[in-house]
């Protein structure tokens, strides 16, 4: 009895401890998020001013919100590279439905995002049924959309500007008086519902199931294949909302543009702790790696540091997030 | 890396592929003795590059010859853009349109082309290369110094000017920049040039470039932006922030730049002739195909054009959107 009773408190104690350290790559992104601010605020006067903060948090809208997607499949172990041209491709969709087919917004807008589903939806078909790897399967989606994108549009913008109300959803303001772009709205209330979906919903605890161990989960009586289908498409209506949110900004569709966003997605993903080996991460992680990117990009415009620069600086930080990610972990595995 | 090399791997398959299909294309063409043009140009999706393409197209279409057109996604797919010249040369092209996203990453081809005796014209930006025949270009050097010098009227030839400059490897990116700087620097003492910012031809990141240099330097004066995604980023940059008073100068064409120069948020815009550039590419490749001598440089020509001219047919003409 008493040696049982040993025997259930230890992993009680273990798993408190386990909670906490899993919480610290956390606090220490938005410490170094909070560090970073302080540093250009201190460095250049004109950084902390409500339309250069307002417009930093706009450059960090269609990031942010391609990264927040990504969380789902990168913490099932998987990866989604196709999220950037398929961004454009979905943009393109959006033009030919609400400008070529004069679709409604109401319904054009919903169409779009539902077209970014099905992007995922056959990257996890790609994955779950023919057993393609991730990195593989959504690379030749990639390639496609950037190619479909271009077909379909003939190569050539498709402009909004017949629709005024279009770009309203990015670049409007919903707080009467204060310009402050609906975007950055959208992306916390996105924020807000996929850390609900991810943390209180089967959905999410699926998510985390397959990511930490995908036999253990098969083995439970859990279909992994149809929900990993599931969570590829669900990632992929973010794909579709960020293509919105982009074509409402810039008043057009772009088909070339999106190519290398997948990385900044992933990376700012990575940065915020989640683990690319699967089974760890969080939205608010992703939220604050998506910020720091933005953050270093427009801090260190405005300190007119070379752009060549800028990016070693990004590089750098990439590199220090992920390595005090490993030494923790390797401290808890001790 | 190991993405870089999958993408070199698939862009070579895919380019094999498409390389199979114009081989068996071009052995029933040479019966009629139909010149093939392989064409090899920095984009192709942006307006100006289709505008290129529809010049070369009409242009080939009386003369008598086929061309094929292609061109990298974005343009700083340098690599890309090498697979492609690769692909072109092994399909034994009479002759080689070629505008080099990096002149010195493609000079091994262009040896491989000359030894192969295939003649090359270089358009839009110039290959730093002895190889090609003759270059049909845009003086950028001379119309960004166009540019200058309107921004600088336009200013009262004093304050803050920033640059937005759609990439730092290739000539168009250099050239519009230093003929930028340098007529900024000896005609124009009291403009202070902020350091050029990159937006690699990415529309979205050149207008968070633009508020950026907005919200450091409230005193801007003027900006300019050194192609069309890099001219409308900086209209769209402007009007996201609010700041009035900025006099802002573009390049190239575009339907939402022009949009822009009517409702003033741009000032006005150097515009190329990209259709005489791609008529250009196809006569010089023709006349070389001949063995006609021609000189070094074609200029495509230039013009500058604001709210008071866009209307005037001669500017309609070479506008493209």
């Amino acid at each position: 009895m008493t040696a049982s009773g040993v025997v259930t408190e230890k992993p009680i104690s273990r798993d408190l401890a386990s909670t906490i350290r899993g919480r610290l790559q956390q606090f220490l992104a938005f410490g170094g998020l909070i560090v970073i601010f302080v540093f250009f605020s201190l460095a250049s006067p004109d950084f902390l001013t409500f339309s250069n903060v307002t417009s930093m948090l706009f450059s960090t809208v269609v990031i942010g919100t391609l990264a927040i997607g990504t969380t789902f499949v990168i913490i099932t172990a998987g990866i989604d590279l196709s999220i950037g041209t398929g961004m454009s491709l979905c943009a393109v969709m959006a033009g030919v439905f609400i400008v070529h087919w004069h679709i409604p917004l109401p319904i054009g807008v919903p169409l779009a995002i539902l077209f970014g589903g099905v992007i995922g939806l056959i990257n996890g078909f790609n994955v779950a049924i023919l057993k393609i790897p991730p990195f593989i399967a959504t690379l030749a989606m990639m390639l496609a959309a950037q190619g479909l994108a271009l077909v379909i549009s003939h190569s050539a913008p498709i402009y909004f500007d017949t629709v005024p109300a279009y770009a309203a959803i990015s670049t409007g303001n919903l707080i009467p008086g204060v310009k402050f772009p609906n975007a950055v709205i959208v992306l916390a209330a996105v924020a807000i519902i996929a850390a609900i979906i991810l943390n209180k919903t089967v959905l999410g605890r699926y998510t985390y199931s397959i990511g930490s161990n995908a036999e253990a989960t098969a083995l439970s009586g859990i279909n992994v294949r149809k929900w990993q289908i599931i969570i590829y498409a669900f990632a992929g209506l973010f794909i579709g909302l960020a293509s919105v949110l982009i074509s409402a900004r810039l008043g057009s569709a772009q088909p070339a543009l999106g190519q290398g966003y997948e990385l900044q997605a992933i990376a700012a993903v990575v940065i915020g702790g989640t683990s690319l080996f699967g089974g760890k991460g969080s939205i608010l992680g992703t939220v604050i790696g998506a910020l720091i990117i933005s953050l270093l990009n427009n801090g260190l415009q405005i300190m007119s540091v070379p752009q060549e620069w800028q990016n070693v600086v990004l590089g750098a930080v990439i590199l220090a997030a992920v390595y005090t990610d490993n030494i923790r972990r390797r401290k808890a595995a001790m | 890396m190991v993405r870089g090399r999958i993408g070199i791997i698939a862009s070579v398959l895919v380019a094999l592929s498409l390389a199979a299909c114009g081989g068996s294309g071009s052995t029933g063409a040479s019966g009629g003795k139909t010149p093939y043009i392989a064409i090899v140009s920095k984009g192709f999706s942006q307006q100006f590059w289709q505008a290129v393409k529809s010049g070369a197209e009409s242009e080939a279409k009386k003369e008598g010859a086929r061309i094929t057109f292609e061109g990298p996604p974005t343009e700083s797919d340098v690599e890309k853009q090498i697979t492609m010249l690769t692909n072109a040369l092994a399909k034994r092209p009479d002759a080689i349109g070629f505008a080099a996203l990096d002149s010195r990453a493609a000079a091994p081809l262009m040896q491989q082309a000359k030894s192969a005796n295939i003649p090359v014209i270089a358009f839009d930006s110039g290959v730093d290369s002895t190889v090609p025949v003759t270059t049909a270009a845009t003086d950028n050097k001379a119309a960004a110094a166009e540019d200058a010098k309107h921004l600088s009227q336009l200013v009262g030839g004093k304050g803050v000017v920033g640059m937005v400059i759609h990439d730092q490897t290739s000539q168009t990116g250099t050239q519009r920049r230093d003929g930028f700087i340098d007529w900024m620097k000896t005609n124009a003492p009291g403009i202070t040039l902020l350091p050029p910012q990159y937006s690699s031809s990415d529309l979205n990141k050149a207008a968070d470039i633009t508020k950026s240099i907005i919200a450091a330097n409230q005193d801007l004066a003027g900006i300019y932006g050194s192609n069309e995604a890099s001219a409308e980023g900086v209209a769209k940059g402007i009007q996201e922030s609010g700041k009035k008073g900025v006099k802002a100068v573009g390049f190239d064409s575009g339907k939402a730049q022009i949009d822009a120069i009517k409702s003033g948020t741009l000032a006005g815009a150097i515009t190329q002739n990209p259709i005489a550039i791609g008529q250009q590419v196809v006569v010089a490749a023709m006349k070389a195909i001949k063995g006609v001598q021609q000189p070094k440089f074609i200029n495509t020509g230039y013009y500058w054009y604001d709210s008071t001219n866009i209307n005037d047919p001669k500017i309609q003409a070479v506008l493209y959107q």
